[in-house]
Parts: C-alpha cells; structure tokens; sequence
C-alpha cells in the first residue's frame, strides 16, 4: 500500500500503483484533465509509466465554467 | 479616427471569431443554462476555469458535457489567482489538458475590488510569450501599462470597464478611448459592463469586442440577456463603422423648408 494525497485528500493504493491506474480506479477520462505530480506537470503519455510513491500529491485537474 | 474596417472576424492570435462577443461561463444555475445562454449569444469564445476534479462525485455534469471544445473555443483563465507563479501553474495545467496555447491572464491584487495586480500580470506575460503562450491579458486602464503589455506580446489588451461582477459600465471611457486608440491588438473589454447598452457604448468607442459573464448569468432571464448582448455589440460595431455624425450645440431641421404651406 502507499498513502499518497490526491486533490488535497489522503487516499490509499496499491503498491506500485502508476497514474494511469489510479484514473482507472476512479473511472477518470484521461482526455479531459491534466496532472501534477509533486508540483510537475505528467504529461499524458507518461501517466504509465509514472509510479505512485508515500507521500507523493497528486492534483488532477479540469475545466469548469468561469469568468 | 483611424476606423478598423476589418470588419468580418475579429481575429486574436491567428483564430478568427466571427462573434465580437466573448462570454464567461460561471455563475449560472446550471450547465443547462449556460449551454442555452452561449447558444444564444452567438459567442464563438468561452472562458472556463481551472479547478480541481471532484473524485468521490464522478456521477455530476462536467461542462464539457454541454459545450463541446470542439465547437466552441475554450478560453482558459487564471480568475482566481492572485500572484504569478499561481496564474502560471493555472494556464500550465490548462495547456497540458487539450493543447490551448491560447489562454486568458488574470492576476488579481485584491480581495475585495478584484483589481488586477499589474506588476504581477507583466511578470506573467513575459514568461508566457516566452513560454509559446498567446495571453489575452485582462489589466487595468493605464494607457502606458496596456503598451507595455502590447510590447511584451500580448495577444489582446483587456482593460476593465469597473470592478469584475460589478455591472457599473464603462467608468473610464477616456482611458479606454486611449488604450483603442494606440493598440494594434485587439482591445476587448473585460469586467464590469452591467447591461446590453454598456457593450453597444464599447463597440461604439472602436472596441474590437467586449467579455461578459455576470451580466448575462445575473439577469432574470439570462438566455434573453445573451440574444439582448449578441445584438448590441453588433450594434455597437455597425455604428462604429458608420462613423457616427458629429455632436453639434445648435439644432439642425431633419425636414427641408422649401415647399412649406
């Protein structure tokens, strides 16, 4: 397992555990957002191969209505 | 007066619009509503937000499910942001998600007024022009601030008209005059216009278009204030380009005397 905070929330998930399947778990369209990993943006072809450490703090990302 | 006859599209960064309306997509009561108000508006810009996902809610509407980026060009803007490594982080995010170079800044200074905080929104646009970004820059009326902003690489100067959300109207016609007057970018004017004759004024001034959100979504009947702006600015830039008749202080008869009984 490994405590990581997604949006401001602590969550756990499985060890080893890359960006892609974390977007699987919360069923997340990877077309319509964009990631932070620790403050750096993943870009999308990366969301495999970047794997989720403790600790780590994800900010995933999309557009809403605004002025 | 130099009048810009290009009157077809008002084209910004390359992209060539053919509404001079532009409109924010906050404040309604739901997606619905919006989607109906941009509809009606005829706009072929929105402005959207950047903001953190809602994961344990995934069941809600998001706004790409009632207004197609692919129809409809996605403004993305930094409201919200109050310093420059903020606003950055914003429109980074915003580029990463579906490719927009072209982005609106917005760097606020004050909690209560919303003023653009100047010095940060010059910090910004510099690294985003560096950056390959094409920023829309929402600033103040300062003349010599809206130049410099030009000579950074801004890709459009928007001056407010009043405080954002205020509906005041144009408060500041002489800046903004000024601000037309010298820019060779398109001078769209963001924040604070209050009703559909505040956005004819600004068409009316040499305005190249006008952004509005809390007018039409505060309205009693928004998607009606949508239609009542797409045909004021229209109105307002028809009257721009016939080059209004001169203000005189004595009166001059519509009907000839010749003839009279």
């Amino acid at each position: 397992m490994a405590k990581i905070q997604l949006n401001g929330k602590k969550i756990s998930i499985k060890s080893n555990s890359s960006i892609l399947d974390l977007l699987k778990k919360y069923k997340l369209n990877n077309k319509k957002i964009a990631i932070e990993h620790n403050g750096t943006i993943i870009q999308k072809i990366n969301y495999n191969k970047k794997i989720l450490k403790n600790d780590d703090k994800l900010e995933v990302v999309h557009f809403i209505g605004g002025g | 007066m130099v009048v810009r006859l290009n009157n077809k599209y008002l084209k910004i960064a390359g992209k060539k619009l053919k509404s001079r309306l532009i409109v924010g997509t906050g404040k309604y009561k739901n997606f619905l509503e919006t989607a109906k108000a941009v509809k009606a508006s005829a706009a072929d810009m929105v402005t959207v937000a950047v903001r953190r996902i809602n994961i344990t809610d995934k069941k809600k509407p998001i706004l790409t499910d009632y207004l197609n980026p692919k129809k409809i060009i996605y403004l993305p803007n930094t409201a919200g942001c109050f310093s420059s490594e903020e606003a950055l982080r914003t429109l980074r995010l915003a580029r990463e998600m579906g490719g927009w170079k072209l982005v609106k800044l917005e760097v606020l200074g004050d909690k209560k007024n919303l003023y653009p905080n100047m010095i940060e929104t010059i910090k910004s646009t510099k690294t985003l022009v560096k950056e390959g970004f094409k920023v829309m820059v929402y600033c103040t009326d300062d003349p010599l601030l809206a130049r410099q902003l030009e000579d950074l690489g801004a890709s459009a100067i928007m001056p407010l008209a009043s405080p954002i959300g205020s509906g005041l109207g144009l408060q500041n016609k002489i800046n903004l005059s000024m601000i037309i007057k010298q820019s060779k970018v398109p001078v769209i004017v963001d924040a604070g216009i209050g009703t559909a004759s505040d956005a004819t004024i600004a068409m009316e001034m040499g305005c190249d278009g006008v952004l509005i959100n809390s007018a039409i979504a505060n309205a009693k009947r928004p998607v009606l204030m949508a239609k009542a702006f797409k045909d004021a600015v229209i109105s307002g830039r028809n009257a721009y380009l016939a080059e209004r008749m001169r203000k005189k202080y004595s009166a001059s008869a519509s009907s000839p005397l010749k003839g009279m009984i």
